[in-house]
């Protein structure tokens, strides 16, 4: 009796550890900034494909980038762009190149939780950067009332949410600042991860926008996606033109016209030309290894990569990421042929 | 004379009244730790959640039937490394052990028993993950089995310990050899005690998370053999809670219901089989 | 079992043969080796430990434990912030734990029924069977609440004056990770000052009793300084426990790497850190900063640990975990 059980145990062991043959199983990790637009993809193309299991976990850009580079996931993705010294440590590390694949634009907004304030507030770029710097400290300081003639403010203080982690989110957003600041360029500067003036720590996107819904006089910074996924108050941020824009798919489309992209696909498109373009938009990259030892993950890699740039981005408009432009996935579909 | 006996009185009533006071706010504390995670996570509990995988974000429904078998996973695992490991080492201990070399192997034994479980994750993945490349279920139940190995050490020990020399000296006067006394007549005569120390290492255990968030990492789907990435309860808790959906708050609380269910489940059962065996003892 | 002895070398080869054939050989060294293996395990954590922590040690040296930045894009990395968060948290916890958890030792030793006593004992014991991450989510959305509406307004307008409990409050916390692990920890200080109180020889209390005390007296007096050290074990059994806590901690700290005067602000601790930032460190110096959090971290426990155990010890009474 005890042995028939043993041997029942045994065999379950066995099953529950034997590789599934017919599954191709790729991992990846990065960006929580087009992580909703990750997960359906890859949700949609396992419907298509079941044999290719695509599982993304979200750990932030700088996850992203570091194990990529690590080697201990099959792509990474991130929506800071990386740096040529973490290029090189690439290359250093692992022998070949890393590829950067642009897969949607999203933008950074400013969230808000301020009681009895439903309206957009407007943000100059100087009141967002000299809130994030601890300069601007109440709501009702004139940096921010200047901008909002018809809105009663209240006098209470300003408590800043920003990332815990490395993020590219953060590095939009400190990308933006750096532009339109020129003390918050010389004090804290452009990175995934930055030593913040002030604020408390949420951890990813979904980190940030839980801690501002939960507590009252906070602003924090995410992608447009979980702002209204969870209904929330963004603000208008005013663009180099001097408009105030809200950011949705037609002004992040127009942040990203008449941008030239580079052969590495490497830009930054914050604070662009452009009258209804919002100034915090970005893209987002996928982080593919020029080359992939496995040549079944290859494969698959390049199957869903072309079906992303397809029909992949019929489905970027629901969840509020605009579409790549069209020379962009011209530009794209040649490279995918560089993986080997 | 008589005021002063008086306060004393005083004294001692109110100070211990408040030590009343403090054993029933801890208890009453408890209760409502419990009654608020049971009555929230009741609610939230239902099929989907222990047969559905979980859907893309943001879209409601799903559920965590891959966490909940890959806790179940990484669990086994541990209790293959930790077990046998934790188990021989004790019956080294009660049975060869006097000198140097047993009391260095109690210390440092005492001594991975304080390691805080953040440090058994660097360590795991220094040492699994980083040499293979990826995240995987045998890292991950890795660091769990190291975790899993003080304890069971100690409590086989002590148990053993407790065994009356005199069946030891029984077995032996019958002619039995160490090895087949050992087998036969002490572990069995301290098996409750062991198995009901094993239970309560394997729910303390279950129920950690920090270990796992750089070894197993996180799935979204099933995770076939032991190289994957893998799902694991704990760790959706702590992935959901702090996220903003209200859909993934209340899986969160539905998880943390069937965790504790599971731990308190586990504990309660150990401490009965424990309170029989000392009472048979006692006999 | 020879009455010459032998001039030869003593090993008994037919002995030898007798035991390996028993199985007693092979037991002995099955055993031996899985022991071992603990030790060899416990040595290789050390050293890499050790190792993957070396260009943080090399460049910062000491300095580390007193620098208070930690900037990862100019790679500054200090460990202050982290050593006074989880430093202050645990204090927070002791000072709201010992107090309650020393009184409710007494009152389960001294005062209630066996039955009772051992009925609510078990109960706390299952407090300490919760798993951590438990205890972050119903920080997160039962404590944190509760504190933010009645508790710290209510300590604000009692203590306000002081720089301590100055500032805004906006949840997540020093004070809230310091609550949480006082709920924690509550648990071992009971169990074990429970243990050691009820093994102070009934003598002692009825020499008391006899000589006029009350109740009160001969417990606060008599029975408590002799188990002393057993519950000054179990107060830094309880600290060794609160410095490694991560999971709880991470969920309401605020993950902010500040050093702060104020405990309603935001702070973080050493295993916190390490949780949030291990997987995306992205350079070598940075997972090798956050490696050396870890060193750090373990030598603290290790020191606190060590005590405890020397003084549980050193009370005579046995403890089973």
């Amino acid at each position: 009796m005890m042995r028939r059980n043993c041997l029942a145990a045994f065999a379950a062991v066995c099953f529950l550890g034997l590789p599934s043959f017919a599954q191709m199983s790729i991992t990846g990790a990065g960006a929580t900034f087009p992580y909703p637009m990750y997960s359906k993809w890859f949700d949609e193309y396992h419907k298509i494909h079941p044999d290719i299991q695509i599982n993304y976990q979200s750990i932030g850009s700088g996850g992203g980038i570091r194990q990529v580079t690590e080697g201990t996931v099959d792509f990474g993705a991130t929506d800071g762009p990386m740096t040529d010294e973490q290029l090189k440590a690439f290359r250093e590390k692992r022998g070949g190149d890393v590829l950067h694949f642009p897969t949607v634009l999203g933008a950074v907004v400013p969230i808000y939780n301020v009681p009895g304030i439903a309206t957009d507030l407007n943000f100059t770029p100087e009141a967002l950067a000299g809130i994030f710097l601890g300069k601007v400290t109440k709501w009702n300081d004139p940096a921010i009332a200047k901008a909002n003639p018809k809105i009663k403010l209240p006098g209470n203080d300003i408590l800043v949410v920003h990332r815990s982690e490395g993020s590219g989110t953060t590095y939009v957003w400190v990308d933006f600042l750096s532009k339109v600041s020129p003390d918050w360029k010389s004090q804290v500067g452009t990175n995934t991860s930055v030593n913040w003036p002030v604020g408390i720590g949420g951890k990813g996107n979904e980190g940030v926008s839980g801690q501002v819904k939960q507590t009252a006089n906070s602003i924090g910074y995410v992608e447009l996606i979980y702002a209204s996924h969870n209904k929330m108050a963004y603000g208008r941020v005013r663009n180099s033109s001097g408009n105030f824009v809200k950011a949705e798919l037609a002004s992040v489309t127009a942040a990203a016209a008449g941008v030239t992209m580079p052969d590495d696909f490497r830009v930054s498109i914050t604070n662009p030309a452009g009258k209804n373009a919002y100034p915090i938009s970005s893209f987002t990259w996928l982080l593919v290894p020029e080359q992939m030892q496995d040549s079944g993950k290859r494969e698959a890699m390049k199957g869903f990569l072309k079906w992303m740039l397809g029909p992949g981005q019929k489905l970027t408009e629901a969840l509020e990421y605009a579409p790549l432009p069209k020379a962009v996935v011209g530009q794209e579909e040649k490279a995918i042929a560089k993986l080997h | 004379m008589k005021t002063l006996t008086r306060r004393r009185k005083i004294v001692n009533a109110v100070m211990l009244s408040l030590t009343g006071v403090c054993t029933f706010v801890i208890v009453g504390i408890l209760f409502v730790i419990l009654g608020y995670l049971f009555w929230n996570g009741a609610r939230y509990l239902n099929l989907d959640f222990f047969t559905k995988l979980p859907t893309p974000v943001g879209e409601n429904g799903g559920g965590m039937a891959n966490a909940i078998v890959g806790s179940g996973k990484l669990l086994l695992l541990a209790t293959l490394i930790g077990v046998p490991i934790g188990f021989l080492g004790g019956v080294y201990l009660a049975e060869f052990g006097r000198g140097v070399f047993p009391s260095l192997v109690r210390y440092t034994t005492d001594l991975l028993n304080g390691v805080p479980s953040i440090v058994i994750g660097i360590f795991a993945y220094t040492m699994v993950v980083q040499r293979m490349h990826h995240f995987s279920a045998l890292a991950g139940g890795l660091a769990l089995g190291v975790m899993m190995i003080p304890i069971a050490l100690r409590t086989t020990e002590e148990f053993l310990r407790s065994v009356p020399q005199s069946l030891r000296e029984g077995a032996m006067a019958l002619g039995a050899s160490k090895s087949r006394t050992i087998a036969t007549v002490v572990v069995p005569a301290a098996i409750q005690g062991i198995l009901s120390g094993m239970m309560l290492d394997l729910a303390r255990v279950a129920g950690e998370t920090a270990p796992l968030l750089f070894t197993s990492f996180s799935n979204r789907f099933w995770s076939p053999g032991w190289n994957q990435p893998i799902a694991a309860l704990p760790v959706m808790i702590y992935t959901y809670a702090i996220a903003p959906y209200e859909d993934w708050h209340r899986q969160a609380w539905a998880a943390g219901f069937v965790l504790l269910s599971l731990v308190l489940i586990v504990n309660i059962a150990a401490r009965i089989i424990l309170a029989r065996s000392s009472a048979h003892h006692r006999r | 079992m020879s009455a010459a002895p032998s001039a030869v070398a003593s090993f008994d080869i037919r002995a030898f043969a007798r035991r390996v054939r028993a199985g007693d050989q092979i037991a002995y060294l099955l055993t031996l080796i899985c022991a071992a293996s603990i030790f060899l395990v416990t040595c290789l954590l050390v050293y890499e430990l050790w190792i993957s922590s070396g260009l943080a040690r090399h460049k910062f040296g000491w300095s580390f434990i007193i620098t208070q930045t930690w900037d990862p894009v100019k790679e500054d990395f200090g460990a202050l912030p982290f050593m006074f968060g989880t430093v202050v948290t645990s204090i927070v916890a002791l000072l709201i734990s010992v107090p309650v958890g020393i009184g409710a030792a007494i009152f389960l030793s001294e005062m209630a029924l066996p039955r009772i006593s051992d009925t609510l004992t078990f109960l706390i014991e299952l407090l300490a069977a919760v798993p951590s991450v438990i205890y972050g989510l119903l920080g997160i959305f039962l404590l944190v609440p509760v504190l933010e509406s009645g508790i710290v307004p209510a300590l604000k307008g009692v203590l306000g004056f002081l720089p301590l409990f100055s500032g805004p409050f906006y949840g997540v916390s020093l004070f809230s990770a310091g609550v949480v692990l006082s709920l924690m920890i509550v648990p071992f200080i009971i169990s074990v000052s429970r243990e050691v109180l009820l093994s102070v020889p009934v003598e002692q209390r009825e020499a008391a009793l006899s000589l006029g005390s009350t109740r009160w007296e001969t417990t606060w007096k008599v029975v408590v300084p002799y188990a002393r050290r057993g519950i000054y074990g179990s107060i830094f059994l309880a600290l060794a426990r609160a410095l490694g806590e991560t999971m709880a901690v991470t969920m309401v700290i605020g993950n902010t790497p500040k050093l702060q005067s104020s405990l309603l602000a935001p702070g973080d601790s050493i295993a916190s850190v390490i949780a949030n930032q291990f997987t995306e460190a992205t350079s070598d110096l940075y997972i090798h900063a956050l490696i050396e959090l870890g060193l750090v971290l373990f030598a603290l426990t290790i020191i606190i640990n060590g005590l405890a155990r020397l003084l549980i010890l050193t009370t005579g009474a046995r403890i089973e975990k």
